[in-house]
């Protein structure tokens, strides 16, 4: 078990110090000076240049990825070229919305997901399963802006329970933040659990054919019973890993999501710096996102021998 | 449930206090769809910048009033010599920052010092270029030397990059942004909103408003509910295409169409082939329908130009007739060019809604004289590469948004490799101008010039479309500088 552990930790190293590398030279291709932006069409060629001292930009390309990747290590990100500040700081402050976010939207997915793909395939062909996968078929098919806009006439423009986009910060309370990611929490979640229920069905019913199932039920076990405690449990590794794909997923690739609700997540932040050539900004957020893939992918190999004990044992 | 809330209250206050007006709302919300990089308007050209801090938190020595004029602002007055080079400004007394310090005559010294300074980054450097000398006579009283006469400088010192800031605080601007207005900077929660605050003890003019805030909406789709469901009560300069039929006929809203100083052009690289040749540029200039571009591109609320000239500016003369569509006219042309059966060329469009749009309705006009284009959309990091910077582009579609630019065209190595020495006579003697007659005179002579050698394809003037809440007022209208001016806003009640 640690021989394993530390092999995915290795693993997981090697990816983060690969991926800087790729991150770094493909923004350094990229076309766009992020002075000239600063400074728009008036401004001279000799005041971007000095623009770019200014920024650090006009640094040898080793030199500058040795600073960014050193500065990573200690966790320092370096200052954003166009807003000034620490990059870190920057990424907080979109934390405080993104992870909130994601946690809130893998929780509701997970919890309709589940008992829908139980109830699916305790019910395999029949109608009811068929009308299960039908309305989750409509889930992964619906582009989730539009199904987020309909979320928003419905309860921020018609009833005006909710605000109909912003965050008010956690600063002025949690209801009146919590109130404002539960719109964008349901638009991303419905699509995520629609293909979540279509996986655990899939699974389950795999897992249904298989001898200690009909074993269990030989000697008397309610079907309840058979598919939450046997069943579910050893269906749950596919799950596993569909689920921490969609937790990277929601992290960062939300960017309509945000976009829709003026949320200010770090999709939004990314796509606003990739636009601005604020580079500094890009690399790291993409590195925290690598870093959090990596550790998801960790997460979900630890939970794996939770779930499944013979993984625990034999190494 | 908000709104209840506001509803309750403002009942409630109207029920304790004896006069009506207490009843009226002082805060008001406004959507943008651009968030500024930073707070400081001398450091940078994005025009979010000036939409949220011009005339409210910061103050320059003159301003643009909402008609395009030039306002006394810091300065109450000023006197101008014979010779047209000493500006002598009487400065308000009795001025405080908004972190206590007192503003006098050295911090005007400062400010334009730091402006036109060596190390200076600012993006409107060249606002302040014919600046010699800046003294400092008493608190109140500065004396401007220029190197030589120029007719617009009191409308520079009206841009957002002229304003006046204080030597304690002029690094930490971008973050904390510390000016002289009515409004007081009090927040920036990054990517959602900045809100501005009543600074106490303000030196002009009360104001009505108690706090404004400006809240990041990036896109159209969702800015329109903002606004139904109250959350926003303005949105004063937003593109919103289509989904402006939406609020269109809600009597709950105002809807306001007006101009702005964006002159939309047909930008043309005057010295690569086929476009140096004179024929070329106005075969195509005949080959535009404007009327179907602008009802394509802008939802018809364009208004068509002839030259590089915003038509509500005094100056302005009418040159739409001087190539009109006519595709007769442009493939004969064509043919005394040489280039009977056309030619190909490329058009990179910027990723703006009139620019795509447009950029597809003039490929498809110039199709039918034979001119085949190939449409390159590019983000704007890389329209900045390519098409200004580098000039490797042979059509291109763009809005020049800055008021009064039409000097661009005098601009040694400007993208459009544009050089007329009879134009660049008109510009200088501009410059040296200050009479207003004459310099109206001398405008009309560049429009012309510009308009006859069709350097560009002139198109449209960009519109500024606002819809706010139908009790909000004192909202501008057009747009002659890139601002938000909150100081006459006002709800009604």
């Amino acid at each position: 078990m640690t021989a394993y552990l530390l092999k995915r930790l290795l693993i997981g190293m090697v990816t983060l110090g690969v991926a800087s590398v790729v991150v770094f030279l493909m923004l350094e291709v990229v076309p766009g000076d992020p002075a000239r932006l600063m400074l728009g069409m008036n401004a001279s060629d000799a005041q971007v240049e000095l623009l770019r001292d200014q920024m650090g930009l006009n640094q040898p390309l080793v030199v500058r990825y040795l600073t960014w990747a050193g500065g990573l290590l200690s966790l320092d990100f370096g200052k954003s070229y166009t807003y000034s500040v620490p990059v870190i700081d920057l990424i907080k402050e979109r934390l405080v919305v993104s992870f909130p976010l994601a946690i809130i939207a893998l929780t509701l997915s997970t919890l309709i997901a589940i008992p829908v793909g139980l109830f699916a395939a305790a019910r395999r062909g029949k109608a009811a399963d068929t009308a299960a996968m039908a309305v989750a078929q409509v889930g992964v098919a619906m582009p989730n802006f539009w199904f987020a806009l309909l979320l928003v006439y419905v309860f921020a423009v018609w009833l005006r329970l909710v605000p109909a986009g912003g965050f008010p910060g956690w600063g002025n309370g949690v209801w009146p933040a919590l109130k404002a990611l539960i719109l964008p929490a349901m638009a991303l979640a419905l699509p995520q659990a629609a293909i979540l229920a279509r996986v655990t069905r899939a699974a389950l019913i795999e897992v249904l054919s298989e001898d200690y199932i009909r074993t269990a039920r030989a000697k008397g076990m309610p079907m309840r019973a058979v598919l939450w405690r046997h069943a579910l449990r050893n269906a749950m590794i596919p799950v596993l890993t569909i689920m921490g794909l969609q937790f990277a997923f929601l992290l960062a690739g939300t960017i309509i999501i945000e976009n829709v609700f003026y949320l200010p997540g770090l999709g939004r932040l990314v796509f606003q710096a990739i636009t601005q050539r604020d580079l500094i900004v890009v690399e790291s957020v993409v590195m925290l996102l690598v870093a959090a893939v990596v550790v998801v992918n960790l997460l979900v190999d630890l939970s794996y021998a939770v779930v499944d004990p013979r993984l625990r044992t034999r190494q | 449930m908000k709104h209840w809330k506001t509803v309750v209250t403002a009942a409630a206050f109207a029920l304790a206090s004896s006069t009506a007006a207490m009843a009226a709302r002082t805060d008001l919300v406004l959507g943008m769809p651009l968030e500024p990089p930073h707070l400081d308007p001398t450091a940078g050209a994005a025009a979010a910048i000036d939409e949220v801090l011009y005339a409210n938190v910061f103050e320059g020595l003159t301003r643009i009033g909402s008609r395009g004029e030039v306002l006394p602002d810091l300065a109450e007055s000023w006197t101008i010599s014979d010779d047209g080079k000493v500006y002598t400004f009487k400065l308000h007394t009795g001025v405080k920052f908004h972190d206590g310090s007192d503003f006098d005559a050295s911090d005007v010294k400062f400010s334009l010092d730091r402006a036109r300074g060596e190390n200076s980054v600012n993006a409107q450097k060249g606002l302040f270029a014919a600046i010699d000398t800046v003294e400092v006579v008493d608190p109140s009283t500065v004396k401007v030397t220029l190197k030589n006469p120029l007719g617009s400088f009191l409308y520079n010192l009206g841009w957002g990059d002229a304003v006046i800031v204080a030597p304690d605080s002029a690094d930490t601007n971008k973050e904390k942004p510390i000016g002289t207005g009515p409004f007081k900077f009090q927040n920036w929660a990054k990517g959602s909103s900045i809100t501005l605050v009543k600074a106490d003890g303000y030196w002009g003019d009360p104001i009505a408003l108690d706090k404004a805030e400006f809240r990041i909406i990036p896109d159209a789709a969702a800015a329109i509910p903002a606004l139904l469901s109250g959350d926003v009560q303005a949105l004063p300069n937003f593109a919103l295409g289509d989904a402006l039929a939406q609020v269109k006929a809600d009597p709950r809203f105002k809807v306001v169409i007006g101009t702005t100083e964006g002159e939309t052009v047909l930008a043309t690289n005057n010295k690569r082939p086929p476009f140096d040749k004179l024929k070329v540029r106005q075969a195509i200039a005949h080959a535009i329908d404007r009327k179907a571009l602008i009802d394509g591109a802008t939802g018809g609320l364009g208004t068509p130009i002839g030259s590089h000239f915003a038509p509500h500016n005094p100056a302005y003369v009418d040159l739409t007739g001087t190539y009109p569509h006519d595709l007769a006219k442009a493939k004969e042309l064509l043919k005394e060019a040489g280039l009977p059966d056309g030619f190909k060329a490329t058009l990179k469009l910027p990723p703006v809604g009139y620019a795509r749009q447009g950029g597809e309705i003039i490929a498809s006009q110039l199709r039918e004289i034979g001119v085949d284009l190939q449409i390159i959309p590019v983000e704007w990091a890389d329209w900045l590469k390519q098409v200004f910077t580098d000039k490797d582009y042979d059509l291109s579609i763009v809005s020049h948004t800055e008021p009064n630019d039409i000097d661009i065209y005098a601009r040694k190595d400007y993208y459009f490799n544009y050089d007329n020495p009879a134009f660049n006579k008109v510009i200088d003697e501009l410059n040296l101008t200050s009479d207003e007659t004459k310099r109206t005179e001398l405008y009309k002579q560049a429009q012309t010039i510009l308009a006859d050698d069709a350097v560009n394809g002139f198109l449209f003037e960009l519109p500024k479309v606002g819809i706010w809440d139908a009790k909000v007022e004192g909202l501008w209208e057009n747009s002659p500088i890139q601002a938000n001016d909150l100081t006459k806003v006002k709800w009604a009640d």
